[in-house]
């Protein structure tokens, strides 16, 4: 009997305690289930009543703001007038909250939760909706060409706000309709970025100027990475340097009606970069890895890196004892094409709540040339504003200390009139990265040209099966 | 007093079953009805396009027959049993030489215990931090580079992960690496269950050490050979943490390291849920088919004798 009994109590809370995790969990699809049922109705607790009045009057209570890392928060936090940090991930304007929700942009992570977080949005409450999201030039279209993102028109703001604004980061945030649908405070062209050392052994002067006329081309880029390799230097770490350079001066998108096309321009990094490649000018290393990031030392012996502001400032272990650019031994010039790396765009997420608040961040943070002019002094940023940018390249006392002392911001603003973003597709992140993991494949002579597309094409239906791939 | 007691039995099954309810109820969950709906997926064209939504609409076998006629799925299929071939010969005769060590009274091997925790302590560490360890030192800057360029016996670096048989060679020794240890603790149990009065019976006869593990050890640790050789193909032919991590996920060079859970998880990025199901009810079917011909063989075999 009382064996019996003890396997019993044995066998029922065994059972309930499973059962317990699995009703909790489906109370709590449930609760979120009803949620979406019920609309904008508010939640069932007392609050109900406030949130429907709220939606009926303007402003709602919640600002909800998705972004991949700290940046745009610690802008807000320092530059937004009235911000105030209530405590990581969550702050307040005023008498609304704002919540950020991070999530990192590692392995596409932020991007899954963003799309979820969309696709839920027109069944989500008032204050669930997402007020602002952030996205990347690699896939600022994938949300921009949709009815997710609001034109910036609609949010009151003229195209007279925003002429202070440099045209590329218009052009990368306007969808196939020609409506812009995002506003940055970011410019973020790029420069060649070349160690004073190795210039003045090969070349015999450090000086931009000077240095910029051995590059000013790829034919003579190309004839001075011999002049380097002659003396055992690799012109770039890795050919993927100079693929941002060719891919931002295209004139075709990579997707045509459908079907998948390579522009000519692309083409020519592959002849150059295989070229260079096999005259063992440069390397095939991942971008961000250590073999490529071995020429921010002494020992590397990498003449140049491409990069923007925030690479020479952030990137290039400037705070580590015994690299080059703790020492200044940095110098930048144009280089051979302009091109940009990077940059974060703000857009206003259709059906928010928030309209005249988003409207204000976006004002303040974009085209104000006060606070602008203060994130450049407080954090180092090349903002997106021309007069600004122009006052501060004419003045001598932004010397770089990475740079050994020059000033980059004159080269930085002549590179970023000329960058013209007009040939994008909303498939620019995955081609890009599958063509330039499959052409390094060609690149270590482990395919030849035709079977190395042939991956490139593999890769490409694999992340977008509607895509066809054009006739060979 | 017959009736009382077979309803005493009648009543302690039905604890048996209670018992049982929980393994049940999260099999159903967990295994029988994501394995009913991926059968499911696979009839279905269903798949995110940046943030549209295509499908599900129902085309029947069409993801079957993209699949194969492709044709890739056979080169993804070679690539993992390569690697697993690759790692499983070397671990099996290392692990039957140690357990034939281990378990021999005769040699008195002395820390015994301590080499039997650490050959198995590779196994603890994650096959990712594994991986991404292995990654670091065969970069080409990397320490085994520059100790063999030290060596003098290369004098650039070698590039292991830009050469197909190189990659493919870390992989396999990663797996062998990891699982000799598990392996060899299964073998040595199933050598230590075999009866010593047959090994006794041998050296009486005069047989050497030699004949004993060819004559009596191997033929009668067969059962167990078997499990380790289906658990090991099932496991090989799932292989993936290690060469996702070692390869970038890429498989390169030219896809010649990407294995058929690699290509699986390809089918994520677009959320293709149709043809990822179909891939996996072919690896499913595979799978099955391969566990059943090697039961089949060891069972068949153990009848004739």
């Amino acid at each position: 009997m009382k064996k019996k009994s003890v396997s019993a109590i044995l066998a029922a809370t065994m059972i309930v305690t499973m059962l317990a995790g699995c009703g909790s969990a489906k109370d709590g699809a449930q609760a979120t289930g009803s949620d979406a049922v019920k609309d904008d109705a508010g939640q069932e607790t007392g609050t109900s009543v406030e949130a429907e009045t709220e939606t009926e009057s303007e402003e709602g209570q919640v600002l909800n703001i998705y972004c991949w890392n700290e940046e745009f928060k610690s802008r807000i936090t320092d530059h937004y007038p009235g911000y105030e940090e209530v405590d990581g991930t969550t702050g307040a304007i005023g008498d609304i909250t704002v919540k950020w929700n991070i999530t990192p942009s590692k392995d596409n992570a932020y991007q899954n939760n963003l799309d979820e977080a969309l696709l839920k949005q027109a069944d989500a409450a008032a204050d669930e909706k997402i007020d602002i999201f952030l996205v990347e030039a690699d896939y600022a279209l994938k949300y921009v060409d949709t009815d997710y993102a609001m034109k910036i028109a609609d949010l009151g703001i003229t195209d007279a706000d925003l002429a202070n604004q440099y045209q590329y980061t218009k052009e990368i945030v306007t969808d196939s309709k020609g409506d812009l649908k995002g506003v940055s405070w970011q410019g973020c062209p790029g420069l060649l970025v070349y160690r004073r050392d190795i210039a003045k052994e090969v070349l015999g002067t450090d000086d931009p100027n000077e240095v910029q006329k051995a590059v000013a081309d790829w034919e003579t880029f190309q004839k001075t990475a011999g002049l380097m390799a002659d003396k055992g230097y690799h012109i770039t770490s890795s050919a993927v340097d100079t693929y941002r350079t060719f891919s931002n001066n295209v004139t075709s998108k990579w997707v045509e009606d459908g079907k998948l096309n390579i522009d000519d321009n692309i083409m020519n990094w592959v002849t150059l970069s295989k070229e260079m490649v096999d005259a063992g000018q440069t390397g095939t290393y991942e971008l961000w890895s250590d073999d490529w990031s071995k020429g921010f030392y002494p020992d590397g012996n990498v003449f140049c890196y491409f990069g923007p502001a925030w690479f020479v400032d952030f990137s290039m272990a400037a705070d580590t004892q015994g690299s080059i650019a703790s020492q200044g031994g940095w110098a930048a010039t144009e280089g051979p094409q302009s091109y940009f790396w990077g940059g974060t765009w703000i857009c206003a997420t259709a059906g928010t709540d928030n309209q005249s608040l988003v409207k204000d961040i976006m004002l303040k943070l974009t085209t104000d040339e006060e606070i602008m002019t203060d994130i450049v002094v407080a954090d180092n940023d090349f903002v997106n504003n021309v007069p600004a940018m122009e006052k501060m390249a004419a003045d001598a006392s932004k010397a770089s200390k990475v740079l050994g002392g020059q000033n980059p911001l004159p080269k930085y603003c002549a590179g970023v009139g000329n960058i013209v973003m007009n040939s994008s597709s909303i498939y620019d992140q995955g081609c890009n990265e599958e063509f330039q993991t499959a052409m390094n494949n060609y690149f270590d002579g482990n395919a030849t040209l035709e079977e190395a597309l042939e991956l490139f094409y593999k890769g490409v239906t694999e992340k977008y099966p509607e895509i066809s791939i054009p006739e060979q | 007093m017959r009736g009382t007691g077979k309803s005493k039995v009648m009543r302690y099954r039905k604890w048996g079953y209670i018992f049982l309810l929980p393994f049940v109820l999260v099999y159903i969950g967990f295994s029988l009805i994501p394995l009913i709906t991926t059968v499911y997926n696979s009839f279905f064209e269903n798949y995110r396009s940046g943030l549209t939504q295509v499908g599900p609409n129902f085309i029947g076998l069409r993801n079957f027959k993209a699949i194969f006629s492709d044709g890739d799925i056979w080169i993804y299929a070679k690539n993992t049993l390569i690697m697993w071939v690759l790692g499983f010969v070397p671990q099996i005769l290392v692990s039957l030489l140690l357990g034939a060590w281990f378990s021999n009274p005769r040699l008195r091997l002395k820390g015994a215990g301590f080499f039997k925790t650490v050959i198995y302590l590779p196994n603890l560490i994650m096959a990712s931090a594994f991986a991404m360890l292995f990654f670091t030192l065969f970069s080409d800057g990397g320490p085994i580079n520059s100790l063999l360029m030290q060596l003098g016996i290369f004098k650039e670096p070698y590039q292991f992960l830009s050469n197909v048989w190189s990659t493919r060679g870390l992989v396999a020794f990663m797996n062998f690496i990891m699982w000799f240890g598990n392996t060899t603790i299964l073998l040595m149990a199933g050598m230590m269950g075999v009866d010593t009065s047959l090994f006794e019976a041998a050296e009486v006869d005069g047989a050497t050490s030699t004949q004993v593990f060819y004559r009596i050890t191997l033929p009668l640790l067969r059962p167990i050979l078997v499990y380790v050789l289906i658990t090991s193909l099932i496991g090989g032919l799932q292989m993936f943490d290690v060469p996702q991590v070692l390869t970038n996920g890429s498989g390169d060079p030219v896809r010649s390291s990407m294995t058929l859970i690699m290509f699986l998880n390809k089918q994520l990025f677009s959320k293709n849920y149709g043809l990822g199901g179909a891939l996996s009810v072919v690896l499913f079917v595979l799978t099955g088919i391969l566990s059943l011909v090697v039961y089949r063989i060891s069972n068949t075999k153990e009848k004739e004798r």
